[in-house]
């Protein structure tokens, strides 16, 4: 196919956001990205560590466990994301982000939705000694 | 050794489907003496079987769509008939375990092998074409999605022949299509085939999504794109969204029957209402996947038979992509009585019916744009306006049983029977022939002949509402689906009148393959010299008929929505000649057996799980592995075209149109 | 409306025209991993369900070894980072680079494989099967699920590590570099998920 000058880059010559754009590491040298998967390493481990300690201690509120569990989940995926995977508001990462958003929209929707759907069947559900009398 | 198939796998007693399979076998054996003896192989390998070009790969999708629409569609004759006969105690002559495998059989054929096909070989075709490309993203990809759709066609197939299909329905709900309840085969050829298919269908999604957002002419930026690219983007995105949950719904319910996991058993805390709530996910995504390509085919035949731009281009795109959002929104209508709270329900009732505004903001736009035009009756318009009633009449029955109590009277009546085909005949097969009819010119250079193809839509128009109307009553007297007998007299004159419109309907397809018949044999009459026989407005014709493999001469440099009308415009005012720009060199895919050779170990692998003959899966996978890792070595992958190639085929074919 | 002189900085990205291969390959590619999310993503709406089916059997606090987790996901975050490395290697094309890195890679996920097939040794020997319970079925399904994407990246690593020593850092091979760490990076956001929700969320 005729493509523009099939450069290593991502997207065409001058697509390069401004450095305020740009994920960590995204392009340039390889000191920067050294840079970025050693950062994303390092608060990785620490969300991983504080994870681990949340589930484990007594120190916070039971039910608010479950919570923060989630948070440091969605904050390391982030981490993951910009870090490693370069995931940025840079315009030529624009149908990168645009995709993604999609999939966590319709990851969401699948998982609450089928949290939601199927504990509201359950609880609608008649007991099965009432169910059983029902039947004679 | 062949694990559980023996010779009582082929239906011996049961004379219809061995006589079925005795005709399908010699006509195969026939078709492929025919290219035996006349030496067609080699032409056809190099030609089509092994082809990465995206318009080959398109015809290929739409003839396999129109040869299952066949069987589909006896499948749906016979019950017509059967019910039409098996009133008040008559038996009919169709056995109730043979009636169920039918039913089955129609739906799974008419959504995964007739419809998605058809359109998503109408959008392989067009695409490319309409944003100035030469072929779409991943062209090797291309041809293995086609051949893992043909896999999934042949495994069906051999299920005729070689022991039975799944009696669940076409959606194999537990705990019927467990291993409990359905030890055989027909459930297990159900949900391989499908699985097969259903990652080629996944591989061609994700492949004209970054066609669209990648491989566009310069020039044509998002809101410069025809409305077919836009709704192809949309129904693209959802069978990357949504395919997913249908490949893990089925491997769950795989595990379920082949290594007894409790996903949807009864007992040992499954949950069959899971399966039902997670396939709908897929389900709802899935019929709007099948009607957007419908639409945008219609809003580039409306717009080019009436001599207009499309009215409210801006709000069809808007239009276009709510759809795709709202329609992950909704699945749950699909089971209101299933036992969820009223609140659950009405928040989906709201929602199916918010869902139906955007589909109206199209029709509108359709019908302000024929106003004020000068309309041509040709055949794509004709299934253009007969879309238009068919289609807005079985929307609003859909808003009716979006009614959460409307709906426990009406679920799985024959009301909902006939909403659905009235959604899916009036739009998607209703698009899918004129597509057809409209682009064959464009692809094979010459158009169909015009008075058969009006017969066609006639037979097809008047066959659906006889067909489907009665329906309507039916459901609403109380008739269910998937009956094979009944016993209230009332209804069988109903059913006869629908037995009546199935024979319409029969015709319609006859005639559509005896107007292929004599549009080649009559070819040379209606010849396309132009490449723009219907006076159209994007950039498929504003090349050559059939177009060389290469597309385009020059790629496009476009500036304005409508890129070849205003084009030709500017070439009629003498307006800015365009600079006659340089032809350059470029590279085109070289033709490749890899989806062929992938889909022939998908098929052997496939068969041998569904008949437990575990070494030969293995044989299979390891087939595939070799095909991946041959594929991976192909260092000489794609042809040079030189451009003195290029401008000597340019010279010839504007030599041709002059003369 | 022309766009000749114009320079190429100032034109929108989406009317530039055709992309070049790497960029269609990478956002195809991740595409895939969108939709191989979504897989997972019903995996885990079907673990959310049914995670509370035991059948009498065993439940999840009783089987779960937080340990044992805890250096599963040191082994695949550290992979993660391997990762990356090999992939600065392969940007400068040193061969020597790329094939340590990738093989500290291969290591640490192996590492990871076998602590998992030890636990699902481990489990089934108790008659913690997946046959047992809806909740078992799912685990073992979501589990390992992840883990055979693992064991497939692993393969795939080792036919890479072949097609550079064959075909060199052709550009072909670079797009493959790219897509695998786009995967084993993925891999690595599925199973904080896991470990999140499966593990520590067992209650």
């Amino acid at each position: 196919m005729d493509r523009s000058a099939d450069t290593d880059s991502d997207g065409a010559k001058g697509a390069k956001g401004t450095p305020r754009d740009e994920a960590p590491g995204a392009h340039g040298t390889g000191r920067d990205r050294f840079n970025a998967y050693l950062a994303g390493l390092i608060f990785s481990t620490i969300l991983t560590l504080a994870s681990f300690w949340s589930a484990s201690t007594g120190a916070i509120y039971g039910p608010g466990v479950p919570i923060l569990l989630g948070v440091l989940a969605i904050a390391q995926m982030g981490v993951h994301l910009v870090f490693f995977l370069h995931i940025s508001s840079a315009p030529d990462q624009v149908n990168n982000f645009l995709a993604l958003a999609f999939g966590v929209f319709v990851v969401g929707l699948i998982v609450f939705g089928s949290m939601l759907i199927m504990a509201n069947l359950n609880h609608m559900m008649v007991p099965m000694d009432k169910l059983m009398q029902m039947q004679r | 050794m062949l694990g559980r198939l023996t010779w009582n796998a082929i239906p011996w007693s049961e004379p219809i489907p061995l006589i079925t399979a005795g005709v399908i076998g010699l006509a195969l054996a026939s078709i492929i003496g025919l290219i035996l003896w006349r030496g067609w192989l080699p032409y056809l390998w190099r030609e089509w079987i092994t082809s990465t070009d995206h318009k080959r790969i398109g015809v290929l999708y739409c003839g396999l769509a129109l040869v299952m629409l066949v069987r589909g569609f006896s499948d749906a004759i016979m019950m017509r008939a059967q019910l039409a006969l098996a009133a008040n105690g008559a038996p009919g002559y169709l056995p109730p375990d043979h009636y169920n495998q039918i039913f089955s059989a129609h739906g799974t054929i008419m959504i995964f092998f007739v419809a998605m096909p058809f359109v998503v070989g109408l959008m392989n075709f067009a695409v490319p074409l309409q944003i100035g490309a030469r072929d779409v993203a991943f062209p090797v990809l291309n041809a293995v999605s086609f051949w893992l759709t043909a896999a999934g066609v042949l495994l069906v197939n051999v299920s005729l022949v070689v022991g039975e299909f799944a009696r669940t329905g076409w959606l194999a709900y537990p705990p019927l299509s467990e291993t409990a309840f359905s030890p055989g085969v027909g459930v297990d050829y159900y949900l391989w085939s499908l699985q097969i298919s259903g990652l080629g269908t996944l591989l061609s999604g994700i492949n004209l999504v970054v066609t669209i957002l990648k491989l566009r002419a310069p020039g044509m930026g998002y809101m410069r794109m025809p409305v077919f690219v836009w709704t192809a983007l949309a129904s693209n995105l959802l069978i990357v969204a949504a395919f997913p949950v249908l490949t893990a719904t089925f491997a769950m319910l795989l595990l379920d029957r082949y290594c007894d996991f409790h996903f949807f058993t009864i007992g040992s805390g499954g949950n069959p209402m899971m399966y039902i709530n997670l396939i709908w996910i897929w389900g709802h995504p899935e019929v709007y996947i099948l009607i957007l390509p419908g639409f945008g085919i219609f809003s580039e035949v409306i717009a080019t038979f009436s001599g207009k731009p499309l009215f409210g281009y801006r709000s069809m795109v808007a239009a276009t992509m709510v759809i795709c959002v709202l329609s992950f929104m909704v699945w749950l209508h699909h089971f209101f009585t299933m036992g969820a709270g009223a609140n659950v329900n009405a928040f989906f009732g709201v929602m199916t019916m918010v869902i139906a505004v955007p589909t109206g903001v199209k029709v509108f736009n359709w019908l302000f744009t024929m106003y004020g035009g000068s309309i041509r009756f040709e055949v794509p318009m004709l299934w253009a306006i007969g879309f238009i009633v068919t289609f807005v009449i079985g929307g609003a029955t859909g808003v009716l049983l979006a009614i959460p109590p409307a709906d426990f009277v009406l679920h799985n009546s024959l009301f909902l029977i006939a909403h659905f085909h009235n959604t899916a005949i009036g739009g998607v097969l209703f698009g899918a022939m004129a597509g057809y009819t409209y682009w064959f010119p464009k692809a094979f250079g010459f158009k169909l002949e015009e008075r058969l193809g009006k017969a066609v839509f006639w037979c097809w128009l008047i066959g659906f509402y006889l067909a489907f109307m009665p329906l309507y009553v039916l459901g609403l007297m109380g008739a269910t689906r998937r009956m094979q007998h009944y016993d209230n007299p009332d209804w069988q004159p109903l059913m006869i009148l629908a037995f009546a419109g199935a024979v319409l309907i029969l015709l319609g397809i006859a005639l559509t393959a005896l107007q292929l018949y004599v549009s080649i044999r009559t070819r040379d009459k209606r010849r396309d010299t132009t490449g723009d026989p219907w006076i159209g407005r994007t950039l498929e014709w504003s090349i050559p008929s059939p177009p060389p493999a290469w597309n385009f001469a020059v790629l496009p440099q476009v500036d304005a929505l409508d890129a070849w009308w205003v084009e030709k415009q500017r070439r009629h005012d003498g307006t800015e000649a365009a600079a006659a720009r340089p032809f350059v060199p470029f590279h085109l895919p070289r033709p490749n057996p890899t989806g062929f050779a992938a889909a022939f170990c998908a098929v052997v692998t496939g068969f041998a799980l569904i008949w437990h003959i575990w070494w030969m899966a293995l044989i299979g996978l390891a087939g595939l592995a070799a095909v991946g890792l041959r594929q991976a070595w192909q260092t000489d992958t794609e042809i040079e075209i030189e451009a003195e190639d290029v401008e000597r085929f340019e010279r010839a074919h504007l030599a041709g149109a002059a003369a | 409306m022309s766009v000749a002189g114009t320079p190429i900085e100032e034109i929108p990205l989406s009317l530039r025209g055709p992309a070049p291969t790497r960029v269609l390959v990478g956002y195809g590619f991740w595409l895939f991993l969108l939709s191989d999310i979504i897989i997972f993503g019903v995996f885990f709406a079907a673990y959310a369900v049914l995670s509370g089916e035991t059948a009498g059997g065993p439940t999840g606090p009783q089987l779960f070894d937080h340990g044992r987790v805890l250096i599963e996901t040191a082994c695949l975050l550290a992979s993660s980072f391997t990762c990356g490395m090999m992939a600065i290697a392969a940007d400068r094309r040193a061969r020597a680079g790329t094939y340590f890195w990738a093989i500290v890679t291969m290591a640490l996920g192996a590492t990871f494989l076998s602590l998992e097939l030890a636990e699902f040794a481990h489990m089934a020997a108790i008659g913690a099967v997946p046959q047992r319970s809806a909740f078992l079925s799912s685990f073992f399904t979501l589990v390992g699920t992840h883990g055979l994407h693992v064991t497939t990246g692993l393969l795939w690593l080792a036919v890479m590590l072949a097609q550079i020593a064959t075909l060199g850092f052709s550009p072909a091979v670079q797009r493959r570099l790219l897509c695998f760490s786009l995967f084993w990076h993925a891999l690595d956001i599925v199973w904080v998920g896991v470990f999140s929700i499966v593990y520590l969320g067992a209650h």
